[in-house]
């Protein structure tokens, strides 16, 4: 399939030594069924999808977990530490995930605050430094700080992921400047995670430059799931070619597109 | 009757057979082996010793898969 993408020649998106052709990430949490989260997720294109570490439940099917659903030789499974508020307990949740036997790579969060799931980043460093060291490949989900985002990238992480917007709020970029900051100074991919309420949002997001976006509730949250992840998918494509095709200057005065020249007397 | 031990599994107080292996308990539970990843007393045990580990009164057992989340 031709997308606007292949025609200014992009280079895939590589993480942690593995390359892919989506620069969408998404969730698989909160959709209304697995049909709809299975279709959603093959609209938006994407080939990496996160999930997270919980108990099983004891007292139902057996048949809850996720991976029932989703294909692991198809889809490129990421873990997460959601809902982990220490660095101890992000660690442990990091374990378990990788002992489910997929890959070495983690979405390492450590949350802070209840009301707006910020990271706790003293935290999330700690937790980085002892993970990366265990030979995690870590993705780590950061506020939009330039000094925290080049602290991970010091402790090794693979890749670092400013918000957009807190987790679930669909308020969109709030500070395309500092995410536009953290990636011209990064070496590592910057992947912008959670705030993207809808595809105008995921488009100017990648206008700024980073390397992908990583989003759930947008796409899960939306009246129709499965059209949304198409529009994702465009509005990731649509944004990062314009990145690549180089937007023009910005003026506060107008300037004709149509010649002052020939104009009748 | 078989002799049974308290132990804590998720978090829930369970009755189970006094020298049973983690192998044994998946199996009681129904679960398979390969889609749960079990921690014993904060210890990952791995598949293959799964038979190897048996359990004692008080332990506390977690079993964890993946689920949607973002």
């Amino acid at each position: 399939m031709t997308t606007a993408v292949d025609l200014v020649q992009d280079t895939p998106f590589s993480v942690g030594g593995r390359t892919f052709q989506s620069r969408l990430m998404v969730g698989t949490g909160k959709y209304p069924d697995n049909d709809t989260m299975v279709r959603a997720i093959e609209a938006s294109g994407a080939e990496i999808v996160t999930v997270a570490v919980r108990r099983v439940d004891l007292d139902r099917s057996k048949h809850s977990s996720v991976l029932h659903h989703l294909d692991p030789k198809r889809f490129f499974l990421l873990a997460n530490t959601a809902g982990c508020y220490t660095a101890t307990d992000a660690v442990r949740y990091a374990r378990l995930a990788r002992e489910a036997g997929f890959n070495d790579f983690v979405k390492l969060e450590v949350i802070g605050d209840e009301e707006t799931l910020l990271p706790d980043v003293q935290g999330l460093l700690e937790a980085a430094k002892v993970l990366v060291k265990e030979g995690f490949k870590v993705l780590a989900y950061t506020n939009e700080d330039l000094v925290t985002a080049l602290r991970l990238e010091d402790a090794g992480c693979a890749a670092v992921m400013p918000l957009a917007s807190p987790i679930g709020s669909g308020l969109g970029l709030l500070n395309p400047f500092s995410v536009r900051t953290i990636k011209r100074r990064l070496r590592v991919p910057v992947v912008v995670d959670a705030g993207v309420g809808t595809a105008s949002d995921a488009c100017v997001t990648m206008e700024q430059g980073v390397d992908g976006i990583l989003m759930n509730t947008a796409i899960a949250a939306a009246r129709d799931p499965v059209a949304m992840g198409r529009a994702m998918r465009l509005a990731v494509e649509a944004g990062r070619a314009a990145f690549l095709a180089g937007r023009m200057p910005r003026r506060e005065v107008a300037l004709p597109s149509s010649p002052t020249e020939g104009m009748l007397d | 009757m078989k002799h049974t031990i308290d132990i804590v599994i998720n978090g829930q107080p369970r009755a189970v057979a006094q020298g049973a292996t983690l192998l044994e308990l998946l199996a009681d539970l129904a679960l398979d082996p390969r889609a749960v990843v079990v921690e014993h007393n904060r210890h990952i045990v791995r598949r293959p010793a799964l038979a190897d580990v048996r359990v004692a009164p008080g332990d506390a057992i977690e079993l964890v898969h993946f689920v949607g989340g973002g």
